[in-house]
């Protein structure tokens, strides 16, 4: 009961608040835009254009939101868990309806102000849905069936509703933000491995459901050579990119990879590609720092929350961009095939950007209201 | 609430040992990422960069500049001229279609020539240039000039090509370029090399076989380009060489002289220097004209070219083996005194007819010549004389001479891959390669150059050149500033015994020219400056049958396929010779009506110029 008291009576001021927050993970975001800011610059060869100036409006305000949800009340955050779950749920069932449909798949709602892309959301909100469901659980009941299955249906349907855009590469990033939650709250280990066995023996019956496109990836990433001017393309022209780089880079608005066109999706899921080329080894290596530096503040911040909430958030919500990142730089860097996967803040995307931002806000709350418990 | 409160430790404690493991995961992927990373950008830089680079930087090839033919007098008889030509590249015009019949309506062309363009533009990226029209004259030129404001997009470019001024003049020397095929560029790495769309390359003469000197270098720009093949910036540019300009020994007035007298006739005429070996005039007649090749022929020209019964496309100055008839002789009188068979008192007495070995062997005077020695044989060509001292002589012994004398194999070597080696005949030729011995008959009839012997004008001048120079061997030679043209070490080297016997052999050709009763006596010219000596010689076609003997026709009278060819071979002047000439008319009838008469414009002119040819010498020098 003593907790509870000394709860109660922790009173955040607004100094108190300013006090708490946390200006290494601030400081590493605002880093991040800039380089992000930098890369986009050169996307439009060195001009200032469409890209940089959206990119930079879209950093402004969602820098401020995310500095604005860290005053809300970690609180707050758990309120609305279910209810933001749903609501997104709806927004993708408006996006199978209503979606605005460009290059074959439909993934965006118009909102008049902006394309909002609400799968995007969910990589966070189902994060903090699952984060809500196994907050008050009993120990006992984690590994109950009802749980599990529970948890799984609140996993694969928003999952079902992006494959259906078609977007296998957010809907697999929207499973590993669930999945990641799953694995914190302690959801006995066999079960992840009984579904890992499951997966790689079901592995040949799932290729044969993939889309023709999907299937040449896939094989694409086993050998890109096998069509380098079609399919292969994007990988060997990436590869090339990142490497001619060296340890220098070729200077800033010199990648001639990217200047001359060679680069597809430059200034999306590519766009480390770009820097890469830019900056060399060397910088690179300082994006990845800046990008690990984030993740640890997150899980730094997760470890010294006090409620089980915030740390299964920040936990998950650490891991999960961190899978983000490793699967975008894994596929430029010729690691893993060809899927849809933005950059966390560098790529350009206004939702991918938003969620990132949100789930940012949330951690800096959880860091400013960390003595906050949640009954 | 105790229980509660364990219960959230324990639950605490699992998250935390998840995290752990998770973190330590991180960790482990993270320096994966960061290795594959150094992998490709430090240890793998090098190779990513060449890919790079290949990426980026094209290479645009420029057609090279060929190099000219001089003749010795430096006038230019292949040169490069200014083409006027019509590009546009078609991603700049706005409406194809209309720029495209507006031109066809301003160039006046055919449907198919249109329909050609057309395909030529499918064929190409939208950037890239389309040749229009390649070669037009400069009405047209100005006309599409002048309605530029109407044809967006189209440029008028003055791009460089073949020409060859004197037309028909050189085409058997020379030859002629055209645009280069797929053979071409396979069978010579330096056309490969240097290929470029449009390239035109030597296709006979010696413009193939100096293809490698004449070619030159393309310039060469290179542009970084985008990921669509589009230009971005030009990086370098690198001037080409142009190819070397060749100087020949040929001097276009007597060549152009050649060409007037062969005119409508079919043959041969070539003079040489007996000392130097250098070519003066070399011409097979009918030729034509070259510069209908450089773009192409057309159908219409190329059947009248190929239609053409005197068959324009064969030189036959190199590629033609004719009998050599009485032109033969003075190499069998020579191989005569040489082998000591006869000496200048030996004499025959001709009746018209010798009856041997149970075959009758004609004179071409059916009264006979009566008792006559050599130089009488000589001048006046008397083909029994020569049955005689052949008989007495041998195939084989005779044919030494012969191929001493540069008979029986290629003139000029390698130089121009169509020549011929002509035929010297001998007992083991015939073993070997017809397996039947040799008879006697034959070696009479080689001595009148009939049967099997065969030799090419070009022969016949270089054998007559070195009877006028003594006896010694030269080389001819066409590249008047070939460097590489080393002398070789034989040259010079006298080919016959006794100089007195080619003095022998040399008045009787003499006397055979500049007097009476010799059989070119009426193409002599007094004037001790152009006087010269010769031999005629008449080839016959086919067998002269018993029932031709009788009715003795006139040449004109005779079906022009069946008559004999006219040869000539002469030295001039006579005293301190210096030229030496062949002539051959195929079909010409008679040497000393049809091929003479040509030496005696020829000597004049080429005695005329021999002047000017020292002073071009001397000059030489003094410029260096």
């Amino acid at each position: 009961m003593y907790q509870h008291t000394r709860l109660t009576s922790n009173n955040y001021g607004l100094f108190q608040k300013f006090k708490n927050f946390d200006y290494v993970l601030f400081f590493c975001i605002l880093l991040l835009g800039f380089i992000s800011l930098i890369a986009m610059y050169s996307t439009d060869g060195g001009e200032v254009l469409f890209h940089t100036k959206s990119h930079f409006t879209k950093l402004i305000i969602f820098t401020l939101m995310m500095v604005l949800f860290s005053f809300i009340n970690i609180k707050f955050w758990f309120l609305i868990g279910y209810f933001s779950y749903f609501v997104v749920i709806v927004l993708l069932i408006w996006t199978y309806l209503f979606g605005i449909k460009s290059s074959g798949s439909q993934r965006w709602i118009d909102l008049y102000f902006i394309n909002l892309q609400p799968s995007e959301l969910m990589k966070i909100f189902i994060i903090l849905c699952l984060a809500k469901y196994f907050h008050r659980m009993k120990l006992e009941k984690i590994n109950s069936i009802y749980t599990i299955l529970t948890s799984l249906i609140v996993i694969l349907l928003p999952m079902g509703l992006v494959i259906v855009q078609p977007d296998l590469g957010t809907s697999l990033l929207i499973a590993i933000s669930g999945v990641a939650v799953l694995w914190f709250v302690g959801i006995n280990h066999k079960y992840f491995i009984y579904t890992m066995i499951g997966f790689l023996l079901l592995l040949p019956f799932i290729i044969s459901f993939l889309k023709p496109y999907q299937k040449l990836r896939v094989l694409t990433f086993l050998n890109p050579d096998r069509d380098p001017l079609g399919a292969g393309y994007q990988i060997i022209q990436s590869k090339i990119a990142v490497g001619s780089g060296g340890l220098f880079g070729k200077g800033f608005l010199k990648g001639t990879q990217s200047y001359l066109e060679f680069l597809p999706e430059k200034h999306t899921d590519f766009i480390f590609t770009l820097f890469s080329e830019e900056f060399g080894f060397i910088g690179s290596a300082l994006l990845l720092l800046i990008y690990a530096v984030i993740i640890y503040r997150i899980l730094a911040i997760g470890a010294s929350s006090r409620s089980y909430f915030a740390k299964v958030f920040c936990y998950s919500f650490g891991s999960a961009i961190f899978v983000y990142i490793t699967i975008n730089m894994s596929m430029v860097l010729g690691l893993l095939p060809i899927v849809g996967s933005p950059l966390p803040i560098m790529s350009y995307g206004g939702s991918s950007m938003l969620a990132t931002m949100i789930g940012f806000g949330i951690v800096m709350s959880a860091k400013v209201h960390s003595q906050q418990a949640i009954a | 609430m105790i229980n509660s409160s364990s219960e959230n430790v324990t639950k605490l404690n699992s998250i935390n040992r998840r995290m752990f493991i998770t973190g330590s995961l991180k960790f482990f992927i993270m320096i994966g990422l960061v290795s594959r990373l150094f992998f490709l950008q430090v240890k793998e830089n090098k190779k990513y960069l060449t890919l790079s680079d290949k990426n980026r930087i094209r290479e645009w090839k420029l057609a090279p500049i060929r190099g000219e033919f001089h003749d010795y007098f430096g006038n230019v008889i292949a040169g490069n001229f200014e083409a006027y030509q019509l590009h546009l590249i078609p991603e700049e015009i706005e409406d194809f279609r209309y720029v495209m019949y507006r031109l066809k309506d301003l160039l006046e062309l055919s449907e198919k020539e249109f329909q050609k363009i057309v395909r030529k533009k499918n064929a190409i990226k939208p950037w890239e240039t389309l040749i229009v029209a390649d070669n037009l004259d400069w009405k047209k030129f100005s006309k599409v000039n002048n309605q530029l404001y109407d044809l967006n997009g189209v440029k008028p470019v003055i791009s460089i090509s073949r020409n060859y001024p004197y037309n028909e003049n050189f085409t058997h020397i020379i030859g002629y370029v055209s645009q280069a095929s797929e053979k071409d560029i396979e069978l010579n790495d330096t056309i490969k090399k240097n290929f470029v769309p449009g390239l035109k390359v030597g296709k006979i003469g010696l413009e193939k076989s100096f293809e490698k000197k004449l070619i030159g270098t393309n310039d060469i720009e290179r542009y970084e380009v985008n990921a669509y093949g589009r230009r971005i910036n030009q990086l370098e540019f690198q001037k080409g060489e142009r190819g070397k300009t060749l100087k020949l020994t040929i001097d276009t007035e007597v060549q152009k002289l050649a060409n007037e007298l062969l005119k409508d006739k079919s043959g041969s005429i070539s003079v040489i220097d007996i000392y130097t070996g250098a070519v003066i005039a070399m011409h097979s007649s009918p030729s034509f004209d070259p510069n209908l090749f450089v773009f192409g022929i057309n159908q219409d020209d190329w059947q009248i070219i190929r239609n053409n019964s005197m068959k324009p496309l064969i030189n036959k100055t190199l590629q033609g083996n004719y009998s050599p008839g009485s032109t033969i002789k003075p190499i069998v009188a020579l191989s005569a005194l040489e082998n000591g068979i006869i000496d200048t008192n030996f004499t025959v007495k001709c009746t018209g007819k010798s009856e041997m070995y149970g075959q009758t062997y004609h004179c071409w005077k059916k009264e006979g010549h009566g008792f006559v020695s050599l130089r009488n044989a000589m001048k006046q060509s008397c083909d029994t004389y020569f049955y005689e001292i052949a008989r007495k002589l041998g195939v084989d012994k005779l044919s030494q001479t012969a191929e001493k004398f540069g008979l029986g194999k290629k003139v000029f070597g390698d130089l121009f891959e169509i020549e011929k080696s002509g035929l010297v005949p001998s007992t083991k030729w015939k073993k070997n390669t017809l397996g039947k011995g040799w008879l006697l008959g034959e070696t009479m009839i080689t001595g009148i150059g009939q049967g099997y012997i065969q030799t090419t004008p070009i022969q016949l001048c270089l054998m007559t050149a070195q009877i006028a120079n003594g006896g010694y061997k030269i080389y001819p030679q066409i590249i008047a500033n070939d460097k590489k043209n080393i002398i070789p070490k034989d040259k010079f080297t006298p080919l016959c015994k006794n100089s007195k016997n080619i003095k022998i052999i040399q008045d009787a050709m003499f006397g055979s020219t500049n007097e009476v009763m010799g059989t070119s006596y009426r193409s002599r010219i007094d004037d001790p400056k152009y006087r010269f000596a010769g031999k005629t010689g008449t080839a016959q076609v086919r067998k002269i049958t018993e029932k031709d003997r009788e009715l003795d026709l006139q040449t004109f009278e005779i079906p022009y396929e069946e008559r004999d060819h006219a040869l000539y071979i002469a030295f001039g002047p006579y005293i301190n010779p210096r030229y030496a000439l062949s002539i051959l008319v195929e079909h010409g009838g008679n040497g000393s009506t049809t091929a003479a008469p040509m030496a005696k414009k020829l000597f004049k002119k080429i005695i005329d110029r021999h002047y000017l040819r020292q002073s071009m010498n001397s000059k030489k020098y003094m410029e260096i």
